[in-house]
């Protein structure tokens, strides 16, 4: 998918997607000549038949988690489906190359359904890993969600 | 003298550039995505020598029992063995297996399978499904019938390729009852070795089960046996075999694939009351015979495969 814009006769550059939470995408993309934005707003029903490929709009944000499309989708899962690493708190000594948590942040990702907590754990230590942050909180995680596209974490 | 390019008709005149006319990159590369995907499988499955699966037309006529009994009996005779439930809406596989226990081990870049007692490497959605509950989505709103083919779908594919399955000498994949399931499995297994083919001795299971190997054939996929399941019903308490079904649906099956008869396996109640409680190693012991022929077939396949020039 790419985006042309007219006047420039210039290809457009993708610039950010956003999961509003209501089941629709906004990707959004600016023309490197003019500057001009368009964003492309998919409804609820495109999106979906979108995610159930398993792709997203705009490329990846973080590598493709095992499971992922069966964690993200399904709304039977078990709770006790998985045997995850509970995040390490801020007073642990934190294993190596691998963030903490703080009390706050613990506490927001213990709200995530546990049939797919350990993977959206996993996504955020990872962003956080890769930019050397060694505590998450709350700021991290929003932080996060905006640049990975996460809105719907 | 050029013509003003705000004008109306030199609006019209100008042509938009195609896709392939715009040389930058496409950053979402959807179908660059999509080929990802098939490549994971691809790479996940170089280690597994046959994949093979077990179909039957219809449902009710012993096809898991048959899959967790060879894939037992395999695996009791020194075979690496792996059992995939494509079974995504009725799973059985684990229970069967004894490994309906919770906590699948995820790793970096993969989720581990379970280990039946013989040693068979399971996946199953049965591993994943609150107990008793139908395989659900989540839906934004109406029209979920459109996408929740394709969901399935990458279920069974990350299933294929997240799974650790590791060294196999066979994946067996147990597939729903019907036939549309085999174009998926064969769309994202890169060699789908074959086939076996469950049926009962009934007529009615004949054309329904003739369906699959039929659809089988329209994707070029070889059927490497047959098992005629319920050939018959065994006492459990003198040992005697009676009639159960009418028919000969496994002879006409293997006179028209041209595939060898695996087994004739008659219903026995004590095999299927130990493999409801988890425990495959009476129809191990039913269908060892079977599983060995199948094994054997699939070797010398492959022997003369790789003896072709």
């Amino acid at each position: 998918m790419k985006f042309l814009c007219i006047e420039c006769d210039k290809q457009m550059a993708f610039a950010e997607r956003e999961l509003p939470g209501d089941g629709t995408l906004a990707a959004v993309f600016a023309c490197p000549a003019c500057g001009r934005s368009v964003a492309m707003l998919t409804n609820p029903m495109e999106t979906q038949l979108v995610s159930s490929l398993g792709v997203q709009i705009g490329g990846r944000s973080v590598p493709e988690q095992p499971f992922e499309l069966t964690r993200s989708a399904l709304a039977s899962g078990r709770e006790d489906a998985f045997a995850e690493a509970s995040p390490s708190p801020a007073s642990a000594a934190a294993p190596a190359g691998r963030p903490v948590w703080d009390e706050a942040a613990r506490e927001r990702l213990g709200r995530v359904p546990s049939f797919v907590r350990g993977m959206v754990q996993r996504i955020y230590a990872d962003y956080a890993a890769e930019r050397q942050i060694a505590l998450i909180t709350t700021d991290v995680m929003d932080r996060a969600r905006r640049e990975l596209g996460l809105e719907g974490m | 003298m050029s013509e003003d390019p705000s004008t109306p008709r030199a609006a019209a005149s100008r042509r938009v550039r195609g896709y392939s006319e715009l040389t930058g990159d496409d950053r979402s590369n959807l179908l660059g995505q999509v080929t990802a995907q098939h490549e994971r499988v691809a790479a996940r499955l170089a280690s597994v020598r046959h994949v093979v699966a077990v179909v039957s037309g219809k449902g009710g006529v012993g096809k898991s029992l048959v899959s967790a009994g060879l894939a037992t009996a395999l695996a009791r005779a020194g075979r690496e063995v792996g059992l995939l439930d494509a079974d995504l809406h009725g799973p059985t596989a684990a229970r069967m297996l004894g490994v309906r226990a919770a906590g699948l081990v995820v790793g970096e870049r993969e989720v581990e399978p379970k280990r039946s007692a013989a040693g068979v490497r399971v996946m199953s959605s049965d591993l994943l499904l609150a107990e008793a509950a139908p395989l659900a989505w989540r839906e934004p709103g109406r029209d979920g019938f459109v996408w929740r083919g394709t969901l399935a779908a990458g279920m069974l594919r990350e299933f294929l390729g997240d799974v650790a399955w590791g060294s196999l000498d066979l994946l067996l994949v147990d597939m729903p009852p019907g036939s549309e399931r085999l174009d998926t499995l064969a769309g994202l297994v890169p060699r789908l070795r074959g086939v076996v083919v469950v049926t009962i001795p009934s007529s009615a299971s004949y054309r329904a089960v003739k369906r699959a190997v039929e659809a089988a054939r329209a994707g070029g996929i070889p059927i490497v046996g047959v098992v005629e399941n319920m050939a018959g019903y065994r006492c459990a308490d003198c040992s005697s075999h009676g009639p159960l079904f009418e028919g000969d649906a496994g002879d006409r099956l293997v006179r028209e694939t041209g595939a060898p008869l695996l087994a004739r396996v008659p219903f026995d109640p004590a095999v299927q009351a130990r493999i409801d409680a988890g425990d495959a190693s009476l129809a191990a012991e039913a269908l060892a015979p079977a599983a060995e022929a199948l094994a054997q077939g699939l070797e010398r396949s492959e022997a003369r495969v790789e003896a072709q020039p």
